[in-house]
């Protein structure tokens, strides 16, 4: 018999991760670029969230969640930085870093769940952003680590789909704020 | 002035002062071989894309200069790929061109597209995809600036047809500030901090080892080497791609570290308390197992490439810096380690009981493929240029070629890439045609690439190439001998398929054999001899001679084989 498909490690977030916050310039394949260096060296993206920055049209900012185990981070910073496009590189360590991310989920609403569902917006902190006769699409921009508690709990009802956009990061003002 | 597209491309190599093009048209390329007609450039036509890339690279490696390349869509563009990782794994400057299908069908899966910027994105140091034929200047410019400054390495220029076709009005960037690289910063300020540390490390050392690499060719850091090497006693090796960069004869050289480095080098690093590392890159083939190699120094790792330092071994001070800077700077700071005469006692008690043997061999019918190379280094002017392909040839050229002087040597290390030799000697001659350029090849290398004899004789670029003819593909027969108990499997070549005499003079070369030690000192005088054809020398050797000394792979570099004649002692 045929050994299962190996499938990796699934783990959400790794242990020692890290966020890289790369500002490219906006050319053909910068993605590509990014994406292949992190492939060919066996770095482990995490998380990946890319979208026009400072000078709108000339820069885009790529904000990568890496796994600091994968590799040294050292490694990770100096490979990115000679690919040409990179033109900045932010390493903002988790304890310094604010981090959020976005989580959209529609649920199929029935009688029997419309009670739940609706407290658990009202727990998560989440918004309803639109809805039917028989559904409701929430919305929940927060830290990385209440999307997944709100992720968890959204999985115990029969017919979800999440979207997570993966997570941008400033470096925090001070550093004794409460995530 | 209204340019084409295809006539901005050449005025922009040009600008660069690009000398000479080795390529092979095709339809995507075929606007820009029309102004070639009047350029300045001389343009070589290959006979396949390959050949192209090596005599770029063989060019490029033989004077420092930037080898250009210019190949057409598709096909043209795939068979460039190798050359392309090979320059990148040795950090050689090159700039190569590929024709594109025209803008309006790329992503059409059009006749002969391919997508070689997405294909040479992992093997190239950039690549471009011109939009615009007002960006060919700058494009251009951006290239060579990109291939020759920091680690030097492969840039690629995408040039799609109708942009060759179109018209721009002439302009060239009169500086770096108009390039439009924010990204790329290749100055490097020195930080003496680092400096201090490093010197503080050496003035502290009782054996130290200077392990050079090619980045101290890169950097034309010879002189500053050897002034630095002398004032400090210090032992010198020099891996494969650093042969030449310090003189084989000079008294505190030990030869050549890793997996074939000689007994001296190999276990002076072993057992050194300070391994200064000038542009090496700690690569498999000089550590073999990682955690036992070196495991008792300290390490200054010089690199121009900070990405470099601790990516296989952690440096305890890191140098960002190219070579030359980093030793005057040392020597500025009068670095000097202890007392040496204890570790120099050693050293020579270890180059005296393993230097590097051949089986001799009374018997005056049998060659060794040790001898053939010693035999024509001896005959060779001073400054002849060798390359060679990869496996048992290359490293027995290495061992036995004394290398005196930067550039010299013309190799594929990171990549191993068999049937480098012929085109890259080509290449080599083409950048040099003062010099005698030898190629040290092996009958499985030669079959690759040999075809490009015609390119040598039809465009006069004459070269000598020795072929060690042991009917093997002789590496790989080594370790099937040494490590799959004798099973052969794959690695007969047959010494008479084909005829390299024949295979010779039909490409306009002159085709020897020898047999016998006689016949091989005669056809060396003959090769020196014709200047105006290239010359081909079948030498016979044995397929049983084996390449020593040898770490096996993953091993520990202390448990290094020497040679059977030597297992005794």
């Amino acid at each position: 018999m045929a050994p299962e498909p190996f499938l990796g490690d699934v783990d959400r977030t790794p242990v020692t991760h890290h966020i890289l916050s790369v500002l490219v310039e906006n050319k053909a394949g910068v993605l590509a670029r990014i994406a292949g260096l992190f492939a060919r060296r066996g770095f482990n993206i995490y998380s990946l969230a890319v979208a026009p920055s400072e000078g709108q049209a000339r820069f885009s900012r790529v904000t990568i969640v890496v796994d600091a185990e994968s590799a040294p981070l050292e490694q990770v910073v100096g490979q990115l930085n000679k690919l040409i496009n990179v033109v900045a590189i932010d390493d903002i360590a988790p304890k310094d870093a604010l981090e959020r991310e976005l989580l959209l989920a529609t649920v199929q609403l029935d009688d029997e769940n419309r009670g739940r569902v609706l407290g658990l917006v009202e727990v998560a902190n989440a918004s309803i952003v639109d809805a039917d006769a028989d559904s409701l699409t929430l919305m929940l921009a927060g830290t990385p680590s209440a999307c997944d508690e709100l992720e968890r709990a959204l999985e115990g009802f029969a017919q979800v789909e999440i979207h997570r956009t993966g997570r941008v990061a400033l470096p925090r003002l001070t550093k004794t704020e409460e995530n | 002035m209204k340019l084409t597209g295809a006539q901005a491309l050449i005025k922009s190599l040009e600008q660069e002062g690009v000398e000479t093009i080795f390529g092979l048209p095709g339809g995507a390329i075929l606007p820009v071989y029309d102004p070639i007609r009047e350029s300045s450039i001389r343009h070589v036509l290959v006979r396949h894309e390959q050949g192209a890339g090596h005599m770029a690279e063989g060019y490029a490696l033989a004077t420092g200069k930037p080898g250009v390349a210019m190949v057409t869509s598709g096909p043209g563009a795939t068979n460039i790929v190798t050359p392309i990782a090979n320059a990148h794994m040795d950090s050689t400057p090159l700039v190569v061109i590929t024709g594109q299908v025209a803008s309006a069908s790329i992503g059409t899966d059009a006749f002969q597209e391919c997508d070689i910027t997405g294909i040479t994105m992992g093997i190239t140091k950039h690549n471009f995809l011109i939009t615009h034929a007002d960006e060919i200047p700058r494009v251009v410019a951006s290239a060579f600036y990109i291939a020759t400054t920091g680690r030097p390495g492969p840039v690629l220029i995408d040039f799609p047809k109708d942009i060759a076709q179109s018209e721009m009005e002439w302009w060239y960037p009169e500086s770096v500030d108009e390039y439009d690289l924010l990204g790329y910063k290749p100055e490097i300020v020195l930080d003496q901090t680092s400096i201090d540390a490093a010197v503080a490390l050496i003035n502290a050392s009782e054996r130290p080892v200077l392990y050079v690499g090619g980045g101290t060719l890169k950097s034309n850091a010879s002189q500053q080497l050897l002034a630095f090497a002398e004032r400090t006693k210090m032992p010198v090796v020099t891996t494969l791609m650093a042969r030449g960069a310090f003189p084989d004869s000079h008294k505190q050289h030990l030869g050549m570290p890793g997996m074939h480095g000689t007994y001296s080098a190999v276990t002076a690093i072993q057992k050194s308390d300070l391994l200064i590392s000038l542009g090496a890159r700690f690569d498999d083939r000089v550590t073999g197992k990682v955690s036992a190699f070196a495991a008792g120094a300290k390490i200054i790792h010089v690199d121009i490439d900070p990405a470099e330092f601790n990516k296989v071994k952690i440096a305890t001070v890191a140098v960002k810096s190219d070579i030359a800077t980093a030793l005057e700077a040392f020597d500025a700071a009068m670095a000097m380690p202890k007392n040496l005469d204890p570790w120099w006692e050693t050293l020579h008690g270890w180059m005296e009981k393993y230097p590097l043997v051949y089986a001799p061999t009374d018997d005056p019918a049998l060659l060794r493929p040790q001898e053939i190379i010693e035999a024509i280094a001896a005959s060779a002017k001073p400054g002849t240029i060798v390359s060679s392909g990869v496996g048992q040839h290359q490293m027995w050229t290495s061992h036995f070629w004394k290398f005196e002087e930067p550039r010299t040597w013309i190799n594929s290390g990171g990549a191993g890439t068999m049937g480098f030799g012929v085109p890259a000697a080509i290449g080599a001659k083409a950048a040099m045609p003062d010099r005698d350029v030898w190629c040290i090849d092996g009958d499985g290398c030669f079959q690759m690439t040999a075809q490009e004899l015609v390119t040598a004789t039809s465009e006069g670029f004459p070269i000598k190439v020795a072929i060690l003819n042991n009917a093997y593909l002789g590496m790989v027969r080594q370790w099937q001998e040494m490590f799959y108990e004798e099973r052969f499997s794959e690695v007969f070549l047959d010494a008479d398929l084909p005829d390299y005499v024949k295979w010779a003079e039909s490409m306009g070369a002159v085709g020897l054999r020898a047999r016998t030690i006689e016949e091989m000192h005669d056809a060396i005088r003959q090769a020196n001899e014709i200047t105006d054809r290239s010359v081909v020398i079948d030498f016979r050797t044995p397929a049983s001679e084996k390449v020593f000394p040898m770490v096996a792979a993953g091993a520990s570099n202390d448990d290094i084989m020497v040679h059977p004649l030597q297992e005794a002692k």
